[in-house]
């Protein structure tokens, strides 16, 4: 807690907030809300949008991480806004609060999502399964290294954080993206999965795994604590060995 | 730096990009001056040149960022090309890599002065 936040919050001072108005034209709005004890980003701009600002729009649904539609970019960083207090992140006392980096503004802190889950498709992302009603459920190992591997990816929530947190996104469009290839890698682990050759070609392919760089802002930032450039990485080995050796 | 790019794989990122930008700019000046050799009054003019204090200096940064290079890439080749035990990013080497081409960079003036 930083101490002129720390302080605020003690002695009920105030935050300044400012927060992006417009779409991509636009301009920040600076409101001055009450800082409290116990204060979440998302209490923060909720209680602007309720006292200040009733045509301010943002998303927002579960408010316990759950969700992950609450994902904003605070103070330059994408955050999970409700698991976010800001006692964490306030500095002096203040706030900047912007919509998700690297997708289309729609208005004001909500950005249009589509681009993300289109990548999210496009990655192979679907899983394909062959058994019917009639089928007992599959028996998977939960030891095995595959399933292991599959669990450390299967945790997403589609919150964007790593999407807006990655350069290669901002730099390259055709980049899939952490969350994107992330979900390949859960995919190409799932024994289950009977697509599996077309969703490594996929994540080989243009915009997949060898345009990511390895700055690991998707692993700094995830708010699940996953790390996309880990699964990122075991695609490129997978590509590499699938182009030498043969897919196996 | 932007805040969501302050952290240190990020910073190990630009360690290695820049250093490799750096050392792909220098590269036509060494072979201009491998090129000398075909002229021996030449090549000892310009190896007289090398041993001037500033030109040592620069040396030095080149030997730095030789060093830099090679332990971060070394890093960037185990990170995709090995397993990640516990999902280690091995972060940890990044500040030990850069004490390391500094050392390398430090014997290097030991030799040169």
């Amino acid at each position: 807690m930083s101490d002129a936040a720390s302080d605020a919050a003690n002695k009920g001072g105030e935050l300044t907030v400012r927060v992006w108005r417009g779409a991509e034209v636009g301009a920040f709005a600076t409101y001055l809300v009450p800082a409290r004890a116990n204060q979440t980003v998302l209490d923060v701009v909720t209680e602007i949008q309720r006292y200040h600002a009733p045509d301010l729009a943002y998303r927002f649904a579960c408010r316990v991480g759950v969700c992950g539609s609450c994902a904003m970019t605070v103070n330059g960083v994408p955050r999970w806004t409700c698991r976010t207090h800001v006692s964490r992140v306030a500095k002096a006392g203040a706030l900047t609060v912007e919509p998700l980096r690297n997708l289309p503004r729609i208005r004001d802190l909500a950005c249009d999502m589509a681009p993300f889950f289109d990548k999210w498709k496009a990655a192979g992302g679907r899983f394909e399964g062959g058994a019917t009603r009639a089928d007992l459920p599959a028996a998977v190992d939960p030891a095995s290294p595959k399933r292991r591997a599959a669990d450390a990816g299967i945790e997403c929530i589609n919150c964007a954080v790593c999407h807006a947190a990655c350069d290669v996104v901002a730099w390259d469009a055709e980049y899939l993206g952490p969350a994107a290839l992330l979900r390949a890698w859960t995919l190409v682990n799932d024994e289950r999965h009977l697509a599996r050759r077309a969703t490594l070609d996929r994540a080989m392919g243009p915009g997949g795994c060898a345009s990511c760089h390895t700055q690991g802002s998707c692993m700094a930032h995830c708010p699940v604590g996953l790390s996309p450039t880990e699964g990122i990485a075991g695609l490129k080995r997978m590509s590499l060995a699938a182009m030498f050796l043969g897919d196996r | 730096m932007r805040p969501h790019r302050n952290h240190r794989a990020y910073w190990a990122f630009l360690g290695h990009r820049l250093s490799g930008l750096a050392l792909a700019l220098f590269l036509p000046f060494h072979f201009l001056a491998l090129g000398l050799a075909l002229e021996a009054a030449a090549l000892d003019r310009f190896l007289a040149w090398t041993d001037l204090g500033m030109v040592k200096l620069a040396e030095w940064g080149l030997v730095v960022l030789l060093a830099l290079h090679l332990f971060f890439g070394l890093r960037l080749l185990v990170l995709e090309l090995r397993p990640w035990p516990g999902g280690d990013a091995r972060l940890g080497w990044i500040v030990p890599g850069l004490a390391a081409a500094l050392v390398i960079g430090g014997v290097f003036l030991i030799g040169a002065f």
